[in-house]
């Protein structure tokens, strides 16, 4: 017969793997207020993040629930870097460069849990910028696509433009002088001390420090026209040398075109051109209102099939539902805890395997009615039950891993899914199934052992 | 009870299901969303009554051939597609021409723009991922089965649903304006693993006989396997129904065909284990066997 030592102790395992979930899954403020029975309770319940240090190893999580962008509203870019003029080695890192440099200019635009990320379809070389809360996506498209290079070039004596007076500067009649954007320290948008218009300051790198020297010495009198781009944004005269290892651009600047030129400055050039190719941007209210409308329904669905287990198999039924609370409470903390993104292709991969689950207790149960009425004892019909049904489960729920492993594309291969919708879907198939897996052979089983005594 | 002898039946009512999905399919096509087509769609929100006809004229005005369509969704929101080429400061223009014109306060909701290029790649890869299931499905169940029949027939099971998937789609597109995105990209293959996952626990009930039972035909031992599925089969689909009707009848609007989709998927799925599935791989080997006597 069982140990019931061993039985118990998997029994506490189970419940305080279903606290810790539980804590996990609650929201990380939690107001309550009960104003009821003679009770007067109005507290505020602040769950604190996860931080765990232990010498140099260092685990922290926030225990949010990371929605995604059509849940919880915001924008999603996709842009194409053109590599035509990088050879094949350098394309990886450049792209890479390319995503670095996107990322510190989304963070100066302040957007919190920005995602940006690298992708290759075929032989696209994509950047995925994904901006929660961000709904006018055309500044942010304006600031984050603009390739940024900032060049100081003179005017090219050999050129015919040259002699005539305020012909426009462009890049064919001007040479560069060597001194770009990358030998700049820092930006930052100023006013300047005698017009008192918006101009953008700079600190030079200390290696460059004297280059800038060389050139201004050699431009004394001359133009130094400062490019961004294609565009020549400031051409003044150098009056003379600059060895301080400051300087400015002055030019006729806005404020918010000062503060965008130096969070371009700072954030550094885009070693690749990119271009917009998608773009999405739901409004939060919309999304949020959905979700609220469709967290009541599940909820009354839910409802519907507690009282459906419980009218079908009694006391079994309870069981069954204990083992779905358990699945449900692991499966947020699990979101949480990794942390995954959820979307609605996500919460529709999350339904299906909650269903798979419900299904699994459902297969055991009939099969040991089956049992039963073949006349065996209930523990007997438990263990033949459970064992008869376990090849169907094993074999159906390893078919559904197969399928959601090709979805998910955990390899990368290129020709299929690299990111994504159905991806989401994907990652909480599998994971549903496999927790699926768990709580039917662990949960349930020790359940059903424990509760069903009778002979 | 014997489920099998209502065979011509089960292939009456599929066979009505999958001529209209095919006929719906080809008459209206498929509505594709701009994930698939590429082009913009803005959601404009519009505070208070107006002339609706006043509204998607100014919308024309401005955007002229490039207005794909334009689809109200209740009183105070509208749903307009352009083709490619639209962008987001023409989206923004309209909004102020239609508050000058009508004189409500105009806001975007929604707005979306997919690059012509970027649309053909999900469908392939979604093909692909198909393609390379199916053929994963077909190994592993003939290694588990030790019976390659059971995989192929499970496949046609398979394709009875999304077939009749489709052509549901079809249908919403034609009569509801329901367009063909991501979602439901997942409402299939959602179903398409639920109805997969369905016919292996039925298939599974069937070789377990086979092995047990194996001096009898293969007819008995189906209806038995169906007989014994039965509950279990009902009960867990009424679970998932209960479930997505709570779903399709109180959720949020955006989600309503998402749902109703997979309803479809989960009905479709569990009607074609036991009565479609399961007929099949007995005819056939009805029929190898009448092969081998003659």
């Amino acid at each position: 017969m069982f140990k019931i030592n061993s039985l118990w102790r998997k029994l506490i395992v189970i419940i305080l793997l279903t606290i810790a979930g539980a804590y996990i899954s609650l929201p990380s403020n939690l107001s309550v207020n009960i104003h009821q029975f003679g009770l007067n309770i109005e507290k505020n319940i602040t769950r604190p993040a996860l931080n765990i240090q232990v010498g140099s190893f260092r685990f922290f999580r926030d225990l949010n629930l990371r929605l995604g962008l059509d849940l919880a509203g915001g924008s999603h870019l996709e842009f194409e870097g053109d590599i035509s003029k990088i050879g094949t080695e350098d394309q990886a890192s450049a792209m890479d460069a390319a995503r670095e440099a996107i990322e510190r200019r989304v963070n100066i635009f302040g957007v919190s849990e920005a995602q940006v990320s690298t992708s290759k379809v075929g032989s696209s070389n994509r950047i995925v910028v994904e901006l929660p809360g961000v709904k006018d996506t055309q500044e942010a498209v304006n600031l984050i696509g603009t390739t940024a290079r900032v060049d100081f070039r003179a005017v090219d004596p050999t050129s015919t433009d040259s002699t005539i007076s305020g012909a426009p500067m462009t890049l064919e009649n001007t040479l560069s002088t060597g001194f770009t954007g990358q030998d700049l320290l820092r930006a930052k948008s100023a006013f300047d001390t005698t017009s008192g218009r918006p101009i953008v300051s700079f600190e030079i790198k200390s290696e460059s420090i004297k280059k800038f020297g060389d050139i201004t010495t050699n431009l004394v009198g001359q133009r130094l026209v400062v490019f961004l781009d294609e565009r020549a944004i400031s051409a003044p005269v150098v009056q003379t040398p600059i060895t301080t290892g400051t300087g400015q651009i002055s030019g006729q600047f806005t404020t918010e075109e000062t503060k965008a030129l130096s969070g371009l400055l700072n954030s550094g050039a885009l070693p690749v051109p990119i271009k917009l190719i998608e773009q999405r941007s739901v409004e939060a209210s919309l999304g949020q209102e959905a979700v609220q409308r469709s967290f009541a329904a599940a909820g009354v669905g839910l409802a519907m099939v507690v009282l459906f287990m419980i009218l079908s198999y009694g006391r079994l039924g309870v069981l069954a539902i204990m083992a779905l609370v358990v699945y449900g409470v692991l499966a947020l903390s699990i979101y949480k805890l990794v942390p995954i993104v959820l979307t609605l292709p996500g919460i529709a991969g999350f339904i299906l395997s909650f269903g798979m689950t419900v299904d699994t207790n459902i297969l055991i149960f009939e099969r040991m009615k089956e049992e039963l009425r073949a006349g065996r004892s209930w523990r007997a019909s438990m263990e033949t039950g459970f064992g008869r049904a376990w090849s169907s489960i094993r074999d159906a729920n390893v078919a559904t891993v197969i399928i959601a492993f090709i979805l998910l594309n955990p390899f990368n291969f290129s020709f299929l899914h690299t990111s994504g919708p159905v991806r989401g879907f994907a990652i909480t198939l599998i994971i549903g199934v496999m927790l699926s897996l768990f709580t039917g052979i662990f949960v349930t089983r020790t359940l059903l052992r424990l509760f069903t005594k009778r002979e | 009870m014997d489920w099998i002898k209502f065979r011509p039946l089960y292939l009456l009512i599929s066979g009505i299901a999958i001529t209209a999905s095919v006929y719906a399919m080809v008459v209206w096509g498929f509505r594709l969303g701009i994930d698939f087509t590429g082009g913009s769609i803005v959601e404009y929100h519009l505070e208070g009554n107006v002339d609706k006809s006043k509204v998607e004229a100014v919308i024309r005005n401005e955007a002229k051939d490039n207005t794909k369509a334009l689809r109200w969704l209740g009183d105070d929101n509208l749903e307009s597609r352009f083709g490619v080429g639209f962008t987001q400061e023409q989206a923004k223009k309209i909004g102020s021409n239609i508050s000058d014109i009508v004189s409500v306060k105009v806001d975007i909701f929604r707005y979306e723009e997919v690059g012509p290029t970027f649309s053909q790649e999900i469908l392939k890869k979604t093909l692909y991922a198909v393609m390379l299931t199916s053929i994963g499905i077909l190994v592993f169940i003939g290694l588990q089965f030790k019976d390659w029949r059971f995989g192929v027939f499970a496949i046609v099971a398979l394709l009875h649903d999304i077939i009749i998937l489709s052509g549901t789609f079809a249908f919403l597109g034609h009569f509801q304006g329901v367009e063909i995105d991501i979602l439901v990209v997942t409402a299939f293959l959602t179903t398409f693993s639920l109805s997969l996952y369905d016919t292996i626990v039925v298939y599974d009930r069937l070789r377990e006989s086979l092995v047990r039972h194996a001096g009898e035909s293969m007819y008995m031992l189906a209806n038995r396997s169906v007989t014994e599925t039965a509950v279990r089969s009902l009960n867990t689909s009424l679970t998932s129904i209960f479930l997505l009707l709570a779903l399709f009848l109180l959720g949020g609007d955006s989600i309503k065909w998402f749902t109703f989709a997979l309803l479809v998927g989960v009905i479709s799925g569990t009607y074609s284990s036991p009565f479609v599935a399961v007929p099949l791989i007995v005819t056939w080997d009805q029929i190898r066997k009448s092969w081998k006597k003659n």
